[in-house]
């Protein structure tokens, strides 16, 4: 067995998230009906917006849609967000290609859930108000913490967006047979009407549609498939090795030597844990008990999402691989390998109108835009949120400012993330962004997530531990990341990468716990102990909900 | 919250049942998700071909599919025994603690 392992695993992480479709594509003929089911998306979403915006009133409506979604939205708002182009494309394209690995992979983005329902969800939703910052400084000095909470999620929130700009931009270059920039720009456009207007009730109706309308079009898709076989998963596997070769059925090379299963394992499961723009959606619910729900409901609709994207893996296998109308004539022509037109992450695509027609083909590239734009819109909020709400108010106005100055900060906050976004979309085209992700990956584990759940559960934590040892974390990731493969051989052109592994997040993760315990238990200020004594009012509180945000409505 | 309310609280028996109770529970129910993920994924570094062995002579769907989809299944189960215990007997136990600060 060709073992070739962990680079294809970890540079897929950034491969995939970043986007789907990497290097050069060819544009496409204007696809129609795929325009007009967008147009139809489009125009239902601003009229979404609209209403939203009227009933978006104060920086309570702005950050959490005024703390009355239930848990069932939240859930699916949560699952939208969650569930970016990128694993529809990225994940059911790797399954075309090595069968069995994008199971591994998909398995390691849904771990992490059981955990923050576990650790994190209910301590969130009782101490914080609007982003997670509130919780990391609940009882520690707010200038540092917040600064530093705000830069992580600023950082986690800034790379994601580069890597799906650049995604949509080349998606929609070839779906829809739109030009590069014209795309970006029109993905940067949308979500700025999104947020600025509307705010987290628009954004979270988006995510919610968005999410039904990929569950549907993927539950349609794998029921087409397996009508083929009698609805017998051995046909259809049987089907698939006469093609493609036993070797599908087993893990490949995905993940070999412990320490990088260990690593990209923990960056999975903690930087899900850590990220600003899933950790913001509990705070959009009424109550600890709508947390835990949303939770659950998610954690189904993205297992279902993932056994869909394995059958819609397989489904490409046996109809459109060898497939004379996908084949890419072009390139069969120099290798001899069948490639499909796109590159494999366009195998879900083809099999969408190869179960459908030019009918479903439309809308299945509808949703994957509709994908782009939730995620992005997300996103951005997010960012906007660290800017207005802990950058703002309470770092710059000490916590004096009215909610309506807060809340036009953030919609100014929106428009220059959405133009930044823009402008680095376009600059990032060409660029080779696979570290991208992985990055904001890391960064979200290795100074977020343990700076919050220490500042939830562990009385001895104080301000200097936490920014210390965040900072270390923060730093660490980011010069492992830079003195990994992807970028020190594959970008920087060095002979041989400094740090050997793909994935920084084992080592980043222990710099920070490490820096975070031992410049805490030797902090023996005033300050400190006063830091630790508040733990016990803040863990009543973080236990039982007394005293915690309710909904507005 | 001031420090009368804290003291009052945390000696209140429902108050320590429930920290108690839930904090041994997520434990657990974490320990057992990481088990099961690591368990895997180190069976997938180790022992790939574990994986990768038949279900039967005949057949080509391998060990490692349903293994796979169990997680996934796993996973969802868990977060829905822990959502239904805590939505019933820790939230009666969190109502008990708040009706006792309110007869005051």
């Amino acid at each position: 067995m060709n073992r070739t392992f962990l680079f294809l695993v970890l540079g897929s992480i950034a491969v995939f998230a970043s986007g789907a479709i990497e290097g050069e594509v060819q544009k496409q003929a204007l696809n129609m009906s795929a325009i007009v089911m967008f147009l139809i998306f489009v125009s239902a979403t601003l009229g979404i917006t609209y209403w939203a915006a009227k009933r978006t009133k104060s920086a309570k409506d702005f950050y959490t849609a005024g703390g009355g979604i239930t848990g069932f939205q939240n859930g699916m708002a949560i699952a939208g967000d969650y569930m970016s182009a990128a694993s529809f494309l990225g994940i059911s394209g790797l399954v075309y290609m090595k069968g069995y690995d994008g199971l591994i992979y998909s398995i390691g983005f849904l771990v992490g859930w059981p955990i923050i329902l576990f650790m994190i969800a209910e301590p969130l939703r009782n101490l914080g108000k609007y982003t997670f910052a509130d919780v990391a400084s609940y009882r520690l000095r707010q200038t540092p913490i917040r600064t530093l909470a705000a830069s992580g999620s600023i950082a986690t929130v800034v790379l994601y967006l580069i890597a799906q700009m650049v995604g949509a931009g080349k998606l929609i270059e070839l779906l829809f047979g739109l030009n590069y920039e014209v795309a970006v720009i029109l993905v940067g456009v949308l979500m700025i009407l999104y947020v600025t207007f509307g705010g987290m009730l628009a954004t979270t109706w988006v995510q919610i549609i968005k999410a039904f309308l990929l569950l549907s079009g993927a539950s349609f898709m794998a029921i087409a498939v397996m009508a083929h076989y009698d609805f017998s998963f051995g046909a259809l596997f049987t089907h698939a090795t006469e093609l493609k070769g036993i070797a599908i059925m087993s893990p490949g090379g995905l993940v070999s030597d412990p320490i990088s299963a260990i690593s990209l394992a923990i960056a999975l499961m903690f930087g899900t844990a850590g990220l600003p723009h899933i950790l913001m959606r509990f705070f959009t619910v009424s109550d600890a008990k709508e947390a835990r729900k949303s939770v659950f409901y998610a954690t189904g609709f993205i297992g279902y999402f993932y056994i869909l994207t394995f059958i819609i893996g397989f489904g490409a296998i046996v109809m459109v691989f060898k497939n004379p109308a996908y084949l890419d004539v072009v390139k069969n022509a120099v290798d001899g390998t069948s490639p499909i037109l796109g590159g494999s992450n366009m195998a879900a695509i083809h099999l969408s109108h190869a179960v459908g027609g030019d009918f479903f083909l439309g809308f299945i590239s509808a949703v994957a835009f509709a994908t782009i734009l939730a995620v992005v819109s997300g996103l951005t909020l997010a960012g906007a949120s660290a800017i207005s709400h802990d950058l703002y108010a309470s770092v710059i106005k000490r916590g004096n400012v009215d909610s309506m100055k807060e809340m036009r900060v953030s919609k100014i906050a929106t428009v220059i993330l959405g133009i930044v976004a823009i402008i680095m979309g376009i600059m990032f085209e060409k660029q080779n962004i696979a570290f991208v992700v992985g990055l904001a990956f890391a960064i979200a584990a290795s100074a977020n997530f343990p700076i919050l759940v220490l500042s939830m559960y562990w009385r001895k934590l104080t301000t200097r531990g936490a920014v210390v040892g965040g900072s270390l974390g923060l730093a660490t990731a980011i010069l492992l990341v830079i003195l990994s493969p992807t970028v020190w051989v594959k970008i920087l052109g060095y002979k041989t990468a400094i740090f050997p592994y793909e994935h920084p997040a084992l080592f980043s993760v222990a710099v920070a716990f490490i820096a975070i315990w031992f410049f805490s238990i030797t902090d023996k200020s005033e300050n400190a102990k006063e830091e630790q004594e508040a733990f016990e009012a803040q863990y009543i509180r973080s236990q039982t909900g007394i005293g915690a945000e309710g909904a507005s409505h | 919250m001031n420090k009368e309310l804290v003291e009052k609280i945390k000696n209140d028996p429902n108050y320590q049942e429930l920290v108690s109770k839930r904090s041994s529970f997520s434990i657990k129910l974490t320990i057992a998700m990481l088990a099961v993920y690591f368990a895997f994924i180190l069976t997938i570094a180790f022992k790939p071909a574990l994986l990768g062995t038949p279900l039967s002579a005949d057949s080509v769907t391998t060990v490692g599919i349903p293994v796979g989809i169990a997680v996934i299944i796993f996973a969802f189960i868990l977060t829905g025994i822990y959502t239904k215990r805590a939505n019933t007997e820790f939230d009666d136990l969190t109502n008990k603690i708040k009706n006792a600060i309110k007869e005051h």
